[in-house]
């Protein structure tokens, strides 16, 4: 009797410690499921553009027309996406040189100058910096930094610069956390090897810790791009969105995001211009697979430094 | 030459300073804005009163309570699987190429434009289901979009649990999953805890993912009825939901409100307040949290 009752309860462990395993292990496999099946069906979509109307890739990467609703008579619709292209290409980098320079030098002041207001000020700020929603951000950029720039350099004031503006604040915590991160990983006996040879602390900073920590800031950098471009509604808000590629830093123009969020509600599924549109969200997601693989890259070969 | 050296430490330092001054004077200066500019509208009529279309006065009562269900139905949906990938690869992943797809599948689509994630909403949760623009699609798109953030916040805590204890718990003869269920789990809360408030503020704030998911229309809602299966009824999670962030989107590029500015302020205000609410509250519940885990009281 009793020897029945130890087998059983084993039995009930065996079982027990198996599907406990098992559910886990099913949820850990259902991340790459939710991915491939995130690329399929958006790919499904998005190559309709290709193989339903035929428009060959290269015309929708370079060309600039963008005239979705011509009439046949007209020579029919044409699907060019080189201004929205352009224009995310634009927006994303010049908020990239914004912003690197001050994320990276923020990166340094919390970890080489000085890690006690570093922890006790500038890391909560950087999360509040995170947290504050993207149409926060926009609203600001529409009722403050639009008007601004039209007092001040005339124009509109929608414009490249109030996008980009807008997004370099966006996307400083990205890579101020990331810099920092790697910063901190850089290990102390190179720093005092460096003040033992009776260098100062910028040259230790310049010369020894920023180098030792580049492939971290690197990757910080990259996946700031990253946001940058898949920023969608802030963008959108401040961008003025019209469909022309921009001739200086205070023209109006547009990128792939805007037009997705503008134009999705009011177009009909199957057609040339609604197929376009996730041809965009497509090209956004191979844009982003690209990022995570130079990310990858860097991390290897700072890998290999080590 | 030692004293050039000297000179652009100095320098360097100083404008390294100036540098962190000018970030937190932006944040400051970011807060007291949208708090000044709200503050006529951070009132009880503003936040619990229905959104007006074509006249002024009208409030955001509809939409916060849309955001806040969201958070609560997304967390439901992500919070088991997100922890459950998070002990697969805490405890269980053993490195490989298998192992390695999931870590780039999270990285891949922690770091995916939220429009992209939307679209992808957009095409499973509203129109294969046939349910059309729903709160719960919009919950089910925004936790697509968090599932890789809570893996991550999930195997982060059960790591960091001390591994004395965890080996404590398998020397009394308990067995792996024991262990993990009776033991780490409980010694990880604190640190879940924190994490999950964390993205719950993201998520409240969430808006691209939500246009073509949650809708941009809210129907009138009869508070006094919680029959979840009615249309009017506000905790129906199948009737379209505007969230507050969405609907500060939509004031501006629709706004027929003749207050609109007013009511993106109010709104905006009402946001952030979440948001740093959302925030502080995690670091105050994490403190407590981990000293009543540690054992300090």
């Amino acid at each position: 009797m009793r020897k029945n009752t130890v087998k059983k309860s084993h039995l009930d462990y065996l079982i027990h410690e198996f599907s406990g395993r098992l559910i886990v292990t099913i949820f850990g496999y259902f991340l790459i499921i939710v991915t491939l099946s995130l690329v399929f069906f958006i790919a499904s979509k998005g190559l309709a553009t290709f193989f339903h109307n035929k428009v060959s890739p290269i015309e929708f990467l370079f060309s600039k027309v963008w005239a979705p609703d011509r009439d046949i008579s007209n020579g029919g619709p044409s699907v060019g996406a080189l201004i929205f292209i352009v224009g995310s290409i634009l927006i994303a980098s010049i908020a990239l040189i914004l912003s690197s320079p001050f994320s990276v030098a923020i990166a340094i002041f919390m970890t080489e100058i000085s890690a006690k207001l570093g922890k006790k000020i500038l890391q909560p700020v950087i999360e509040i910096f995170v947290g504050i929603p993207s149409v926060v951000y926009g609203w600001i950029g529409l009722s403050v930094l639009v008007p601004f720039i039209r007092r001040s350099f005339g124009g509109l004031g929608f414009s490249l610069l109030a996008g980009s503006l807008v997004l370099s604040i966006m996307i400083f915590p990205t890579i101020a956390s990331i810099a920092a991160d790697s910063l901190r990983a850089v290990s102390n006996d190179y720093r005092e090897a460096s003040y033992a040879l009776g260098a100062t602390r910028w040259q230790t900073i310049y010369k020894v810790a920023v180098p030792a920590a580049m492939p971290g800031i690197l990757t910080g950098i990259v996946l700031g791009l990253a946001r940058a471009f898949g920023e969608a509604l802030a963008v959108q808000m401040v961008l003025g969105n019209r469909i022309s590629l921009p001739g200086s830093l205070l023209d109006s123009t547009i990128n792939l995001t805007s037009i997705i969020t503008m134009d999705m509600g009011n177009t009909a599924t199957g057609t040339e211009w609604n197929n376009a549109l996730w041809s965009m969200a497509l090209l956004l997601l191979i844009i982003s697979f690209i990022f995570i693989m130079v990310v990858h890259k860097i991390g290897r070969r700072g890998d290999l430094n080590k | 030459m030692m004293i050039r050296s000297k000179t652009t430490n100095k320098i360097a330092t100083v404008m390294l300073y100036m540098i962190a001054f000018l970030v937190v004077g932006l944040l400051t200066a970011f807060i007291v804005y949208i708090f000044y500019q709200g503050r006529k509208s951070l009132n009880l009529h503003f936040i619990t009163s229905a959104a007006e279309f074509m006249k002024a006065g009208g409030g955001i009562g509809p939409q916060l309570f849309n955001s806040l269900y969201l958070v609560l139905l997304s967390m439901i949906i992500t919070v088991p699987v997100g922890l459950c990938a998070g002990i697969y690869l805490a405890e269980y992943a053993k490195p490989g190429k298998l192992t390695k797809a999931i870590r780039f599948c999270i990285e891949t689509l922690a770091s995916l434009p939220s429009v992209v994630i939307g679209l992808f909403g957009l095409l499973i949760f509203v129109n294969l289901t046939g349910w059309g623009y729903t709160l719960m699609s919009g919950a089910l798109a925004v936790s697509v979009l968090n599932l890789p953030v809570i893996t991550r916040v999930s195997e982060d805590a059960i790591r960091n649990v001390q591994t004395s204890i965890k080996e404590a718990s398998l020397a009394l003869g308990a067995t792996h999953w024991q262990t993990i269920y009776k033991v780490m789990l409980p010694a990880a809360i604190p640190g879940l805890i924190t994490g999950l408030i964390m993205t719950s503020g993201r998520v409240f704030g969430e808006a691209a993912a939500l246009l073509y998911t949650g809708g941009m229309s809210s129907p009138r809602l009869d508070f006094g009825n919680l029959n979840p299966f009615s249309y009017n009824s506000p905790l129906n999670p199948f009737r379209p939901a505007e969230t507050l962030a969405v609907y500060i989107w939509k004031v501006n590029s629709e706004g027929l409100a003749p207050d609109a500015a007013q009511i993106a302020d109010g709104a905006s205000a009402v946001l952030i307040s979440v948001v740093l609410l959302f925030n502080l509250t995690s670091r105050f519940l994490g403190r407590i949290l981990s000293r009543k885990f540690s054992g300090k009281i």
